[in-house]
């Protein structure tokens, strides 16, 4: 059960609630109760807020609505290539693929060096604490902007893409993986202590092989988060790929068919992609 | 037995990683990314950041209007995780094991959220530009439908794994279905789904700094104009204001989380 939990996406809480023990059955109006109606009341009034302040441009709504509509018909019903061939179009998703391997193999090298530092159980609390607290910051400046700020020093291209993209994965996957091994059983960790193995030893004869398909799996979803940033880059910091062509055809040469048709294609991949993290996830169930 | 398994393990093990770095240099390849320069920029690009990336005393004068794209975010990213968590619950609903309606419905609504979750918000955006251009629903509308497709999925999970035993209980009782959802359900489901909203603001304001770099809106836009007018203590003002407001929701999530849950 615990095993399963781990696996959830992040930030997942870990507790449960059972019917039984709903609070609103027992109590009319305690804390939690309180906090839940205070959220869902906050976020309705910020909501409301919201569509108050937007900026519309005056645009006529019901317009745009019907011409998104149509718009998008014509993207799914007829996608066509017409800048790009069909080679150029498959040469982009090959550099967007690329450029998400490489990204998240450089992250998950680092955060597995970075992760077994910051598990509580491996590490002193200083360092755990100084890299949690580090990767906090590094995970909350969104992907895009460490990726410009990486092109100011190294240009535009796969270089500043990758490092910026990487430095964001790290910060994802350190948290991931210093869970993984805060969760293994901690009897064994003393029990190989006493032995007098050194921490090398605990770390590659227990803690690695024991976490081993909890940091498969986590990757495996940071390379699914890696390809949607690999397109995003792509489109807003020029990194190339079909990201940059999906750009061109929307912003460019405003071809619906042209966009629809990259639509497909990104669509198709991240379907599989998708498909095989569920897998994953499903065998793992298995096993536990 | 247990030494030949030991042995197969371990070469598995290789022949994977072996796999990998392969996959790697031809990506390596196919993207011109060169490892040592990679490295060297990237600690050229951190010596950068520390001596020049930091705002000073004029870039403060900024910080008003700063604010304000930041409130424009901010609000657009909580405005598209309602009114998705509103839409999400009813697909969810038809679309989960325990509470689905029928089969046909089970299957569309299940269709529909993975089709809308996997195109992602870039293209969304990059298509609503046609209609929608520069305003603030090209965004909040690129950010609704990606999120809701990640809401349904979630759900739909929330709703099997902390309800099934209760509603065959419930139905044997004899109520009704929307008895069911409504006294059942809903409440048990509730904590969950708020911890997940809670998650998707976080996750919204990040992809919304993107998506405002691609369609001029909101803090996204105040970073795009200070970095390409290389105005670089400004855009650093707007890291941080970014850095600041992320962390605290994160906080604030997680007492939340702590008192409902």
């Amino acid at each position: 059960m615990q095993r399963e939990q781990s696996l959830a996406p992040l930030w997942q809480p870990k507790v449960r609630p059972r019917l039984g023990q709903h609070r609103a059955l027992n109590k009319p109006l305690d804390k939690g109760t309180l906090f839940m109606r205070l959220t869902m009341a906050t976020f309705l009034a910020l909501t409301v807020l919201a569509f108050a302040s937007f900026d519309y441009q005056g645009i006529n709504i019901y317009n745009a609505f019907l011409g998104t509509i149509d718009n998008f018909r014509v993207l799914m019903l007829s996608p066509q290539l017409t800048h790009f061939s069909l080679v150029e179009a498959a040469e982009g998703m090959l550099i967007t693929l690329s450029l998400a391997l490489l990204t998240t193999v450089i992250g998950a090298i680092l955060a597995l060096f970075f992760g077994l530092l910051a598990a509580q159980n491996l590490s002193s609390p200083l360092v755990s604490s100084l890299i949690k607290g580090g990767v906090a910051f590094i995970r909350a400046v969104p992907t895009i902007l460490w990726v410009l700020i990486f092109a100011i020093a190294a240009g535009l291209g796969s270089v500043a893409a990758v490092t910026g993209m990487a430095f964001h994965s790290v910060g994802y996957l350190v948290k991931a993986y210093s869970e993984a091994f805060e969760e293994v059983d901690s009897g064994v960790i003393e029990a190989l202590r006493a032995t007098g193995a050194s921490w090398w030893q605990i770390v590659c004869q227990a803690v690695l092989p024991t976490a081993q398909s909890y940091l498969l799996s986590w990757t495996f979803v940071r390379f699914e988060i890696n390809f949607v940033g690999a397109l995003a880059m792509g489109a807003a910091a020029g990194a190339g790929g079909l990201g940059f062509d999906l750009f061109l055809a929307s912003a460019h040469y405003f071809d619906l068919r042209e966009v629809g048709f990259i639509t497909y294609l990104v669509l198709a991949v991240a379907l599989v992609l998708e498909t095989i993290t569920t897998q994953i996830k499903v065998r793992l169930r298995v096993q536990t | 037995m247990s030494a030949d398994y030991l042995i197969k393990k371990r070469s598995n093990t290789l022949k994977v990683l072996l796999g990998l770095g392969f996959l790697s240099l031809a990506a390596a390849f196919i993207t011109e990314y060169d490892p040592v320069t990679g490295l060297i920029s990237g600690l050229d690009a951190l010596r950068w950041v520390a001596t020049n990336f930091y705002p000073n005393e004029q870039s403060l004068t900024r910080l008003p209007s700063i604010i304000n794209r930041l409130r424009e975010t901010v609000l657009m990213s909580i405005a598209a995780t309602t009114v998705a968590a509103f839409s999400a619950t009813f697909f969810a609903l038809l679309g989960a094991q325990t509470t689905k309606v029928n089969d046909a419905l089970r299957l569309m609504s299940r269709s529909v959220a993975s089709f809308l979750r996997n195109i992602p918000a870039v293209a969304w955006a990059m298509i609503l530009l046609f209609t929608f251009g520069q305003s603030s629903l090209t965004g909040f509308l690129a950010l609704f439908f990606s999120t809701f497709g990640f809401l349904t999925r979630v759900f739909m999970e929330t709703f099997d794994e902390t309800t099934a035993s209760s509603i065959e209980a419930l139905t044997a009782t004899g109520a009704s279905y929307m008895q069911i959802i409504f006294q059942a359900v809903l409440p048990a489901s509730l904590p969950q789904m708020i911890s997940w909203m809670l998650y998707m603001v976080e996750t919204n304001i990040r992809d919304a700094t993107l998506l405002g770099i691609l369609t001029g809106t909101g803090i996204g836009f105040s970073f795009a104009l200070f970095y390409k007018s290389m105005n670089y203590h400004a855009a650093s003002l707007v890291v941080i204001v970014i850095v600041v407001t992320i962390l605290v929701i994160e906080y604030i999530s997680n007492h939340i989380r702590r008192v409902i849950l």
